[in-house]
This record gives C-alpha cells, sequence and structure tokens, in this order.
C-alpha cells in the first residue's frame, strides 16, 4: 500500500518538473534522414546541454586486433580538418566545452558538455562536428597515442585489480568478442598501424551506425539542426551485423595468479543477463539483495559485517548488448583467501538454492522505487540512461515502467531466474595476490 | 576572427556567471549547530550532509586516522538502533548514504526523495551525541579500515609513493600524516581512543548541516530545530596552530617499490586561501594550475606530452580550499625512453617560462572561460554544491567564498600569476620523489576443480 501512494505521489511531482505529458522522463526519438536513430529531453533551468554521438564500434569490433576500438577513439580529437590536437583543445576550451571520447565493449562515442549560448555553442558543436567526420589518423599523433597506451597497458601490470579483471573476461567469454580488454594488450596494440585506425573509422563510424543523444536546455528544433549537423556529413554506411551469441562455460573453473601484493583481489562469476533480457528485471532486483545494495546487501553483511575479511565486497550485473558479467567481487588478506572465496560461494550457493525471504525483497523494493528519482536527478545521469535506452533500443518508456517492473518481482520467480541462470557449477573463480605463507600478518 | 568571437564571448560571459549565483540560507540553531540549505527544484531529491570540524590534521601522533576509524564506527550503532540499522533505514527509504573523512573534515551524507528528509535528520541526530563503541564492532571493523588500506595506499605503487612523499615534504604539519592513518596506529586504536575523539569532536556546535534539493529553507531550519536542535552543544577546545616551519632548502627522495613504471612528484611549499597573506595569491596560484593544466590545452598536455613528448601523463593539484598551507603538486609518468629526471627539469623548465614571461591574454582567458563554464556545470549536481558549501564553512573560509570564486579567479592578471610563480615556485621551497619500480614477479598457477563451491 505504501509502495502504491509513493509511486504515485513520485510521478505526479516528475510530471509536474519534466514535462505536461504523464511520463517521468519524455524522450523524444526520430531518424536523421541518413538514418542515425537521435533521442532527445529537453531540460530546462541550467543553460547547457549534453549531446553523445555513439556508434556500435565497441571494443567487440576490434576483431583480432585488441585496442583498435580504442585507440581509434582516442585519436579522433588529436587532429581533423584544418586543426591539430592544441587548435581542437583550443577551441573546445575557449568556450568552457568539454569534449569526451569513450570506449566499452559495446560502444564507442564521443561526448559534448558545452554552454548553450549561440556563439559558444556554435563553436563547440562545429569542433566535435569536424572530429566526427575528418579526423585525420596522422602518423605522429598515432605513434605517440600508440606509445601513451602500451604505457597504460604495462602499468596495468603493477595492479591487482587490473590483472584480475583482464583474467575474468577471459575465463567468461574465452575467443568471444567481450573476451579481450577493451585497451587491447602489448602484443595486439604494438601491431597496430594508422591504416588500420582509419579502415575502422570509414567502417563503423558511419551514418546507419550512429545514433544522438541531446540532454539540455535546446529547443526541439534546434535540437533537430544540432543532430543533422552532427551526423549529416557521415557517408550512410551499414549497420555491422549483430554480435555472435556468448558461448557458455562448460564448467567451473579456478585460476590463480601469483602476484607480490598484500591482499588478494577475487573475482567469481560467469556470463549474466543482457539488456533486452526478460529475466533482466528479476536478476537485477534479486542481484541487489544478493550483493548489488550498496551498503546492505548479503554479501556485505557476510563478508565485511559479520567477519571484517574486506572493504568491498559485491556482486554485479552488467547488461550488454549479448550476456555481460555477473561478478562477485572483494580483496582481501592474503591468508583469508580462502576463508573468504567459502563464504562467497556458500552465500551464492544458499541463495540460488532458498532465494529471498519476503521481507528481503520488500526492502529491496523499497530501497530501489524509493530512490527512483535519484536515477535521473541530474542531467548528467539522465543523458547516460538516455544513451543506454537508445544505443540497446530499448522502449522509450523504460523508465516510465521501471518502477513496476520492479514491483512486478516476486521471491518465486527470483528463485526460479537465479537457478535457471546462475549455476555454481559453471563459476569461474580468479585470484590475484600473494601466496598465505608470504602475506604480512 | 577567432579573437573576435572570443572577445563577444566573454562580455557575455560574466554577466551570465554572476546571474548563476548562489543563494544559501542560513540558520544557526541554539545549540550552535549552523544549518545551510540551497533550493534546487530541478528534481523532487534533497542532499543532506552533516560535515564535522575534524579530520586528519586534528590528530596527534599515535592516532593518526582515528577520524576516519571513527567515520566507520558511526555506521555501528547508537542506544535507539543496533548496529548496521542506521544503513538499513536509508536503503530502506530509497536513499543514497556513505561518509567521507579528509584532512580537514569528517561528513556523512544521505540523498534522498525529498519528503523523507526527517529519516535523515533522526538518524543523524541521533548518532551526533548517542553512539555506541563496543569492542566487539570495533575489532572487525579495524580489520575492514586495514583492508582498506592496503587496497588504497599500500597494492597501489603511486599511492604508496604519495604518502610517502607528503611524509618527507611536511616537516611539522599534520599534513604529513596519511588520512587513513600509519599502520601501526590503526593496529592499535582502542575504544577508549574513539570514545575520547567522538566525546571531544561530534557535537552540534562543531557541525555544519548542508541541504540542498527540492525544498524550503524554512521548513528544513524547522525540521533541524525539531531533530538537532535538543542536542547539547560540546565544550570545544582550539587545536594548536601547527603551522609548517619555513624549509630551508629542497627535498628529494627515491621509493623503490614493485611498480612497472617510473613515476614523478614535485611539490612546492604554497599558501592556500585561509592562509595566504593577501587573497590574490591564492586565486593566483589556483589560475597557474589552470595555465599548466587546466584542460587539453594547458601547457603541460600540450607542451611535454604532445610537444616533446616526454610524459606520458601529467597532471598538477592545488588545493585552494585547505585549512593549512599546502604543497602546490606536479606529477608525471614518463615517455618509454625518458626518465624522471628529464621529467623535472622539462617541469622546471615550464615553471621558469611562468617567472620569466607573462601568460598571454588568450590563454588566460580560455583559463577563466573554463571556470565561468564549470561554475553552470557544477549546479547540475546538488551533491557538489552541498559538498563546496559544506568544505568551505567546515576549514573556517564561510560559505559565501564559494559566491566569490568566480569574481576573484576573473581578477586574476597575468602579473599576478608570474609573482607569484616567482615568490613561490622556487628551488627552496620544493620536494622531490622519484618511484623507481623494482620487478614484479609471479606467475600463473592454474587450477582445475571439479565443482564451483569449495
Amino acid at each position: 500500500m505504501r509502495i502504491h501512494l509513493l509511486s504515485l505521489m513520485l510521478l505526479a511531482w516528475l510530471t509536474a518538473f519534466w514535462n505536461p505529458a504523464q511520463a517521468a522522463v519524455k524522450i523524444e526519438h526520430w531518424k536523421t534522414p541518413q538514418g542515425s536513430r537521435v533521442y532527445y529531453v529537453h531540460t530546462e533551468g541550467l543553460p547547457m546541454v549534453d549531446i553523445q554521438v555513439a556508434f556500435d564500434a565497441g571494443s567487440a569490433r576490434d576483431g583480432s586486433q585488441f585496442g583498435l576500438s580504442a585507440l581509434t577513439s582516442a585519436l579522433l580529437d588529436t587532429g581533423a580538418g584544418q586543426w591539430n590536437a592544441d587548435e581542437i583543445a583550443q577551441r573546445f576550451e575557449s568556450v568552457g566545452a568539454q569534449f569526451g571520447s569513450n570506449v566499452s565493449n559495446d560502444m564507442a562515442s564521443v561526448s559534448l558538455r558545452t554552454l548553450t549560448e549561440k556563439p559558444l555553442f556554435d563553436k563547440a558543436l562545429e569542433t566535435i562536428q569536424v572530429i566526427l567526420t575528418s579526423p585525420r589518423f596522422n602518423e605522429a599523433d598515432f605513434q605517440r597515442e600508440k606509445n601513451r597506451t602500451l604505457s597504460g597497458l604495462k602499468q596495468q601490470e603493477e595492479s591487482p585489480g587490473e590483472l584480475a579483471g583482464i583474467a575474468f573476461y577471459k575465463a567468461l567469454y574465452g575467443d568471444h568478442p567481450y573476451g579481450h580488454p577493451t585497451p587491447g594488450s602489448i602484443a595486439t596494440v604494438s601491431g597496430l598501424e594508422s591504416t588500420d585506425l582509419r579502415n575502422f573509422y570509414q567502417k563503423y563510424y558511419v551514418a546507419a551506425n550512429a545514433m544522438v543523444v541531446i540532454v539540455g536546455d535546446l529547443p526541439r528544433q534546434q535540437a533537430e539542426q544540432t543532430a543533422e549537423k552532427l551526423v549529416g556529413g557521415l557517408p550512410t554506411g551499414q549497420k555491422p551485423e549483430p554480435l555472435p551469441e556468448v558461448v557458455m562455460p562448460v564448467k567451473a573453473d579456478m585460476q590463480r595468479i601469483e602476484f607480490p601484493s598484500s591482499q588478494t583481489h577475487v573475482l567469481v562469476g560467469m556470463p549474466g543477463t543482457y539488456r533486452k533480457d526478460p529475466d533482466y528485471f528479476t536478476l537485477y532486483v534479486g542481484n541487489h539483495i544478493l550483493g548489488g545494495g550498496a551498503l546492505v546487501s548479503k554479501l556485505f553483511d557476510e563478508v565485511r559485517e559479520k567477519r571484517g575479511l574486506a572493504y568491498s565486497a559485491s556482486s554485479s550485473l552488467g547488461p550488454m548488448f549479448r550476456k555481460g558479467p555477473f561478478a562477485i567481487s572483494l580483496q582481501t588478506r592474503n591468508d583469508q583467501t580462502g576463508q573468504a572465496l567459502d563464504v562467497v560461494n556458500k552465500t551464492l550457493a544458499d541463495f540460488i538454492a532458498q532465494g529471498p525471504t519476503e521481507a528481503e525483497l520488500s526492502a529491496a523494493k523499497k530501497n530501489i522505487t524509493g530512490g527512483f528519482a535519484m536515477r535521473f536527478d541530474t542531467n548528467k545521469k539522465l543523458a547516460s540512461y538516455v544513451s543506454m535506452i537508445g544505443f540497446y533500443e530499448m522502449p522509450l518508456d523504460y523508465l516510465d515502467t521501471f518502477q513496476q517492473n520492479v514491483e512486478k518481482v516476486t521471491t518465486a520467480s527470483i528463485k526460479d531466474a537465479f537457478k535457471r541462470r546462475i549455476d555454481p557449477q559453471l563459476m569461474q573463480t580468479i585470484t590475484v595476490g600473494g601466496s598465505a605463507r608470504k602475506s604480512e600478518k | 576572427m577567432n579573437n573576435r568571437l572570443l572577445c563577444a564571448a566573454f562580455l557575455w560571459l560574466p554577466v551570465f556567471a554572476s546571474n548563476a549565483e548562489t543563494k544559501v540560507s542560513e540558520h544557526v540553531l541554539g545549540n550552535g549547530l549552523k544549518v545551510l540549505v540551497k533550493e534546487d527544484h530541478r528534481s523532487p531529491v534533497a542532499i543532506s550532509q552533516v560535515w564535522y570540524k575534524v579530520g586528519s590534521s586534528y590528530e596527534p601522533g599515535g592516532i593518526t586516522g582515528i577520524s576516519h576509524m571513527l567515520e566507520h564506527m558511526m555506521f555501528k550503532g547508537t542506544d535507539k538502533h543496533a548496529a548496521g540499522e542506521f544503513s538499513r533505514i536509508i536503503a530502506e527509504n530509497g536513499g543514497e548514504e556513505n561518509a567521507f573523512t579528509g584532512t580537514d573534515y569528517t561528513a556523512y551524507f544521505q540523498t534522498m526523495e525529498a519528503s523523507r528528509l526527517a529519516v535523515s535528520f533522526e538518524l543523524e541526530a541521533d548518532r551526533m551525541r548517542n553512539l555506541h563503541l563496543l569492542p566487539d564492532e570495533l575489532k572487525k571493523e579495524l580489520q575492514v579500515v586495514t583492508e582498506e588500506r592496503r587496497m588504497r595506499t599500500d597494492d597501489n605503487p603511486q599511492a604508496k609513493m604519495q604518502e610517502h612523499f607528503n611524509a618527507m615534504a611536511y616537516t611539522n604539519s599534520p599534513y604529513k600524516n596519511p588520512v587513513i592513518g600509519w599502520p601501526s596506529d590503526i593496529e592499535n586504536y582502542k575504544v577508549e581512543d574513539l570514545q575520547a575523539w567522538y566525546q571531544r569532536w561530534y557535537a552540534p556546535n562543531n557541525a555544519t548541516l548542508v541541504v540542498v534539493g527540492d525544498v524550503q529553507p524554512k521548513a528544513v531550519f524547522a525540521l533541524a530545530e525539531q531533530y538537532f536542535g535538543p542536542l547539547k552543544p560540546g565544550d570545544l577546545k582550539a587545536i594548536k596552530p601547527q603551522t609548517e616551519v619555513e624549509q630551508l632548502g629542497v627535498r628529494k627522495m627515491t621509493v623503490k617499490l614493485p611498480a612497472k613504471l617510473p613515476y614523478l612528484v614535485m611539490g612546492y611549499k604554497v599558501p592556500v586561501l585561509k592562509t595566504a597573506e593577501s587573497e590574490w595569491e591564492a586565486y593566483a596560484l589556483e589560475v597557474l594550475a589552470g595555465v599548466l593544466d587546466g584542460g587539453n590545452s594547458a601547457r603541460l598536455e600540450s607542451g611535454l606530452v604532445r610537444g616533446k613528448q616526454i610524459a606520458v601523463s601529467v597532471g598538477v593539484s592545488y588545493g585552494l580550499y585547505s585549512r593549512l598551507s599546502e604543497v602546490f603538486t606536479l606529477e608525471a609518468t614518463p615517455a618509454e625512453g625518458k626518465t624522471v629526471w628529464n621529467l623535472e627539469s622539462a617541469l622546471k623548465d615550464e615553471i621558469a617560462k611562468l617567472q620569466i614571461n607573462l601568460v598571454d591574454n588568450e590563454e588566460l582567458q580560455r583559463i577563466k572561460a573554463q571556470v565561468l563554464a564549470k561554475a553552470v556545470y557544477e549546479r547540475d549536481s546538488g551533491f557538489y554544491q552541498a559538498m563546496q558549501l559544506g568544505t568551505l564553512e567546515t576549514v573556517g573560509l564561510g560559505w559565501k567564498k564559494v559566491d566569490e570564486y568566480v569574481d576573484k579567479v576573473n581578477q586574476v592578471t597575468a602579473e599576478q600569476v608570474r609573482d607569484v610563480a616567482r615568490k613561490y615556485l622556487i628551488e627552496d621551497k620544493l620536494s622531490v620523489a622519484y618511484l623507481e619500480p623494482l620487478p614484479i614477479t609471479g606467475h600463473i598457477t592454474e587450477t582445475k576443480i571439479e565443482k564451483g563451491v569449495r
């Protein structure tokens, strides 16, 4: 009852703020003449706008050249049209605009945060448009950025947490396009040539493969012009074939990596859920109870609150186009690794066998729905939701129906979904750290 | 052409920025608790933060890190609520919460849907005066903090080097100690130590309550009166100044650690806004930091990472709002084939340029443009706005300084940037640390097991 009342109240407030329409957030969607998808939300109150242009061109599109997507993205603002890296940076910064480029497993994107005052906005927009349509990929810039990437990859090797993450993805995904780290490896990046980047750019940075997100105080008409200007100059091209399905591991496996650290980093998991998964909300709420809640969860309670074994102990689901990882992670003093793993495995096995209690489910729902408004209480957070909705072509009312979808989850559905989807017999375990005898007390 | 656009833009920007000024309402309760409220009605959410004037720079030797340890213990129960209940109640109310400790403050926060502000006030008021410090809870939480230290510092070569650098750069300033504490201090905290620390600092007259969000100031003040009003004030004793002695020459150290890349940290002793003889010096140092590292067009990124390709990454940090004088820090990782000594001399060349030549106008305008724009972007985050108010109030500058920032930065001249470079960025005030990587030895052992559950 209380929950129902709350939901109604929230909707009323949000409606008052966001839009006269009966929606939590009014996402407007259209396509440019070249076929790029555009997602737009008009927000008022601050004279600023967040813009993102994203492509299905993440590291999953690297092929055998691991790191190709990331390096292509890193080169974009080092030279474009008539400008070199300094001139590009000066153009943005002289108007206080912030440019960024980013790569994940699924997605490559460029983003811009700028003021909306016309001369400032126009200069920033023109700059990002040239970056998108006419990057130079010149040899000197390429060699420098490649060397910086190689240094970064070398530095990863001094971090037990990074090493654990790399081994974990490899264990879960093997040769699937999700199996290698986004920045690549020293061997594969060393072999890249600037022409590889140019070819990658020409194939994937095309209108048919592009999506534009605009969130901020820009009228609809200006948003339309902005989207057109951003991607209008890109060749139409085509969308790449969908990524292959993930092949599930056939049995549990464990890998210990020896490392001279005082803590052992532990990762336990398997391929979990994907964006359009019919089980998504059930797994999401279940995981929230198991280890997704920040300071309140079964894993946090068993590992940290009851036993003081770790500073952080959590489980996560990272839904992607295909099954992203279900991952339990913690870090503990080397000689406690066995004990911590026992606690994790027992907590997980019990949860799968018994599911959550009604009280646990009710508390989790109250947390998720009660905090719903905080999921998009800034332009930045809202833009990242809109980007997810647009990129994965989720229903436009995803946020409007979010709370209903959470409310529908039952203890029985969680138990059922975890039994079908999270299997201890397939769990991949990675530990990176020092051996017990070598560790300090 | 470009210049003209730039000027047009800048005629307009300061006007705009002054329109963007913060409106903060202030109210002090009878027991000394200061309440600051800033309305932001863009979303039905309220951020509530309680800031205590205590942090690692308040700690005497032997119990370094105790402010942070106490922050952890603040979740371990009161007369009314058992350990962990605080977090469960906040979670059931849809809240996000956590806490953080710095050199100059300890702060607790909840973000909730705005109508639930009372939930957070009730719990925060309760733990401000009625905390239970139980030996069993301390024993477990000590392990947690030790793990936290391992994760943040001990197994992170650059963080560990920073810790050693601070211990060398400062002679008697408490900034020489890590916020999380030295290992042997952490190991030996007793319940009595925590009890004494709690009694000494956790009182309404040593705290600031900051609320930003979809609220009305009058209603928040009434709610604060209701929950915090009955709390008794504490008997506060001033802390000793521990003013850093003058440095008498350059300091250098080598830190040898298992790592893959060398790393350089250089720091010059400088005043901060709180300690500067003239305020403009602090703002000029802030602008100077921007000239070196304010974005991708700034001198270090342009000159050392791209131009000379001597560094793969560089960074500058200056704590304008610290409570005590600081070090103005430059840190960098050399490019393959370059050394930390190449980098050190390249960084010193950049500083020499600042001492000899005036920063040109276009460059200065670019720094200021970013400051002005950021002042708008920051308003997208209620949390950040609350952080700013809390920080400035807690270090003793007063929250009103938040509003002065844009104007004061705007007034900084090229001459002032040159003057602070000449006065403070000099060899005798410098400390340098070099990270010398030792080999990382390890091997992979793969163990196949039949079942996932051991």
